[in-house]
């Protein structure tokens, strides 16, 4: 087939003019046929029976494509396209694909999502429903970043998270001494003023019941205390594992293989309605606090494991050299072992929080709303029926932003704890 | 006392009997376990006493009387606790496979583009991977469920499929296969499979011993054709299919009768499932390729294998190795993310069992401890069958 298509020849630097602007005309001949299909509903092939006439732009960008396909033709451009996406006959038609989808899908959703969509406005009269209605993202968002939290008090939570950004930004700019102040005050005081904070009830605080907490800020929240207290737990199960003592190792590979084996949904389920069962007769614990617990249980499992390969990449020697120091077990864990071993699971720690913050939106199922339980609430307003789709795609913008940049980080982290060592 | 004489005594004391201090942290443990699982016995004891419950699985016989949309199983309100049980565990393993047979082959795919030369695959699918992983699962679900599935056509209008298919708001309907003498068939299935097995393991040896290739593949193909053929022609067996049809239900309300009906939340919960493992399988598949060293890549090239060659013969049997381990645990995220189902009714494990029997009967220390057994019965089957074939296709050291 292949050989037929060389009427004018074989593709050589000898008439390189010719074929390159021949093959450059065939290409944007595919492309104008592409675009003119989709977007002014015009066909310059109609004359061809339907089935070729379908196939007419890859045909033309493909016999375009071989044309170019000049190897060492001197042209700097053309050799690094020929390159990168013209390599040979399955790459070029790959690649025309690829391009006539783009072409085709990239206005219209550009389209929807900015120069039809509807940004300013109140009500969902003012929507044209052309494009994406960003009105009723606009007039929900209060309740999707806060829940349902009472808007007189809402400056609470944008205080809390004010100080924990300032904190952790301040952090990075202060001498070691102080930065270690910093993370101990962020560590084991911090949560406490927060907790406060939010919830109220008392130096004047109006109390804020836990059903009223929601949207983004629960997200964050959740994820954030269930890793504050998964950590210790999760460096005591990790110890535990490779502890030496028959008892303590079966029991944390028991504790720890069980709620890595379970989905978070059937946590969740454990944590609504079995934990209940659990309490001594009479004392009461709130839904979100048995949440808390439950995912910190969960995730305490998949950090003992993180930890644990800390554990394991030090060398031997770390431990003999620690022993013959005359050191115990926890002297040398502490000092030794440990500020090395943490060092190192740092990144895969920022993953297990990435995943983490992926894994909250659960939380619906026994009835606690973050943004996506909100989204499926302000979805179901009979005012705002028929709007899934745009509260969809900012949930998922959103989260993407968080979990993008928090990838990233964690790989920016990776590369720089290897080359450490 | 002062407390450093009391540490002095207790060292010197542990330091004169080490068995002590090596049985100290276990005792510890074991008492802090005991007394942990005791004390939530006693209290889940007294607050079943004051609710007048009885902790017991007799439940699991009595009549169920709800009603499952879908079900694999004859089903009804008649039928037992344990009978919608095993219809929700049926319809989890179900939606886990279909996951897992779609998520593998586009991972792979997306996994071999993401290292592919021309600039525009490598880019698209790293663009894939970086979209579909960082959005929550949930999210996802609810996307395909309630704004893209939501918008198909309905019934009246559907999409076509060559007459045969169709794509509508109610689901995708496909025809159903109608046999007769299936058993035969599938008795010829196995057959030609355990015949299919003798003749690689002969080809093999004769290559072994005498360096001569029979054309294994192609007679394998032809044994799995032919020998089931031969039941149509001789057996008794055969098959008409059954097409789903439009169908007048009232005076506004079509929608399709006969066939085989994949329910809409089936749809959306593989679709959701597979994008998303994809990714992580891409990322192992990835990782996998690149961790064949470079020397094999040129070694083979350099005897004159094709690129395809290459990938087929000595880079992918190489990166098996290497990619099985992480993707086995794709496979257990997958399974265990199936429970999101419970999310969009469809109806899995979770939301029969956990949800509407639980509902129902009230025994939520029951219901949910099964449950939670099941997945994790079914992880360890998963990770045992990994693990086999990983130690299958191990290097073996002669």
């Amino acid at each position: 087939m292949i050989k037929k298509l060389n009427f004018l020849g074989m593709p050589t630097r000898d008439k390189l003019n010719l074929f390159v602007s021949v093959g450059t005309l065939l290409f944007v001949l595919g492309i104008i046929d592409v675009i003119l299909n989709s977007f002014f509903e015009m066909n310059i092939t109609s004359f061809l029976p339907r089935w070729i006439n379908y196939f007419t732009p890859l045909v033309f960008s493909f016999v375009g494509l071989h044309y170019i396909r000049i190897e060492f033709s001197g042209i700097r451009i053309l050799d690094r396209l020929n390159k990168n996406i013209n390599l040979n006959w399955f790459n070029a038609i790959l690649t025309s694909l690829i391009i006539f989808v783009l072409i085709k899908n990239i206005p219209p959703l550009l389209n929807w999502l900015f120069f039809d969509a509807d940004f300013i406005g109140t009500s969902k009269e003012e929507c044209s429903r052309e494009g994406a209605c960003w009105i009723f993202v606009n007039v929900w968002f209060k309740r999707l970043i806060y829940g349902l939290y009472p808007n007189s008090e809402i400056w609470r939570i944008n205080l809390s998270f004010l100080m924990l950004i300032g904190l952790v930004i301040s952090a990075f700019f202060v001498t070691p001494k102080i930065k270690k102040y910093i993370i101990i005050f962020l560590l084991f005081i911090f949560p406490f003023i927060a907790m406060n904070l939010i919830s109220g009830g008392n130096f004047g605080l109006e109390w804020v019941e836990t059903p009223a907490w929601g949207g983004l800020s629960l997200t964050f929240i959740i994820s954030i205390f269930a890793l504050l207290f998964c950590f210790p737990v999760g460096m005591f199960l990790a110890l535990g594992r490779r502890s030496s003592a028959p008892i303590v190792r079966y029991s944390s590979i028991g504790f720890i293989e069980f709620w890595r084996g379970v989905p978070l949904i059937t946590v969740l389920f454990m944590a609504s309605v079995m934990m209940p069962m659990f309490l001594p007769d009479g004392v009461y614990m709130d839904k979100l606090v048995r949440v808390i617990i439950a995912i910190t249980l969960f995730e305490a499992a998949y950090m003992a494991e993180v930890i644990r390969g800390g554990l394991q990449a030090l060398p031997r020697g770390q431990y003999d050299a620690g022993k013959s120091l005359g050191m115990g077990y926890w002297r040398m864990h502490l000092l030794v072992i440990l500020p090395q071993a943490l060092k190192l699971v740092i990144p895969g720690v920022a993953n297990t929080f990435l995943a983490l913050v992926k894994d909250t939106p659960l939380i619906l199922v026994v009835g606690l709303l973050e943004l996506v339980g909100m989204i499926d609430m302000a979805k179901t307003n009979p005012e705002w029926l028929g709007f899934a789709t745009e509260g969809y795609v900012f949930a998922g913008v959103v989260f993407w932003i968080i979990c993008y940049s928090m990838s990233r980080y964690s790989q920016y982290l990776e590369r720089k704890y290897k080359t450490d060592r | 006392m002062d407390i450093k004489n009391t540490t002095k005594l207790f060292t010197s004391f542990f330091d004169a009997n080490p068995r002590f201090k090596n049985y100290l942290p276990q005792a510890l443990t074991l008492f802090f376990i005991i007394f942990v699982i005791g004390y939530f016995t006693y209290n889940a004891q007294v607050n079943m006493d004051n609710r007048g419950i009885d902790f017991g699985f007799r439940f699991l016989g009595e009549e169920s009387s709800f009603d499952i949309q879908f079900s694999l199983i004859e089903y009804s309100g008649a039928s037992t606790y344990a009978r919608a049980y095993l219809v929700g565990l049926l319809n989890t393993i179900l939606v886990a496979v279909i996951g897992i047979f779609f998520a593998s082959i586009l991972g792979v795919v997306i996994g071999i583009s993401r290292l592919s030369p021309n600039y525009l695959i490598a880019k698209v699918a790293e663009w894939y991977i970086e979209i579909f992983r960082n959005i929550p699962l949930l999210l996802q679900l609810f996307f395909w469920y309630f704004a893209a599935l939501r918008a198909l056509p309905l019934p009246k209008e559907a999409i076509n499929f060559f007459d045969i298919s169709y794509l509508s708001v109610k689901g995708l309907y496909v025809p159903k296969f109608v046999w007769t003498n299936f058993d035969i068939f599938l008795y010829s299935i196995i057959a030609s499979i355990i015949a299919i097995i003798f003749v690689l393991k002969y080809a093999r040896k004769q290559q072994e011993q005498t360096g001569r290739r029979i054309p294994s593949f192609f007679i394998s193909v032809g044994i799995i054709i032919l020998i089931p053929l031969f039941t149509f022609l001789f057996g008794g067996v055969s098959l008409t299919f059954e097409y789903p049809v439009l169908k007048q239900m009232s005076e506004t309300i079509y929608n399709y009768v006969g066939g085989v009906s994949i329910i809409p939340e089936l749809m959306a919960l593989a679709l959701a499932l597979s994008l998303y493992t994809a990714t992580f399988i891409a990322e192992c598949v990835r990782a996998g390729i690149l961790g064949v060293t470079k020397g094999q890549k040129e070694a083979a090239a350099s005897i004159g294998l094709t690129p395809a060659q290459v990938l087929r013969l000595v880079i992918m049997p190489q990166a098996l190795r290497i990619i099985i381990p992480p993707t086995t645990n794709q496979y257990l995220n997958l399974t265990k993310n199936s429970s999101l189902a419970a999310a969009i009714a469809y109806p899995d494990i979770v939301l029969v069992f956990a949800g509407t029997a639980m509902m129902q009967t009230g025994r939520a220390i029951e219901i949910v401890s099964i449950t939670m057994l099941t997945y994790l019965s079914l992880s360890i089957v998963i990770s045992i069958f990994m693990n086999w074939y990983n130690r299958k296709m191990a290097i073996k050291e002669k």
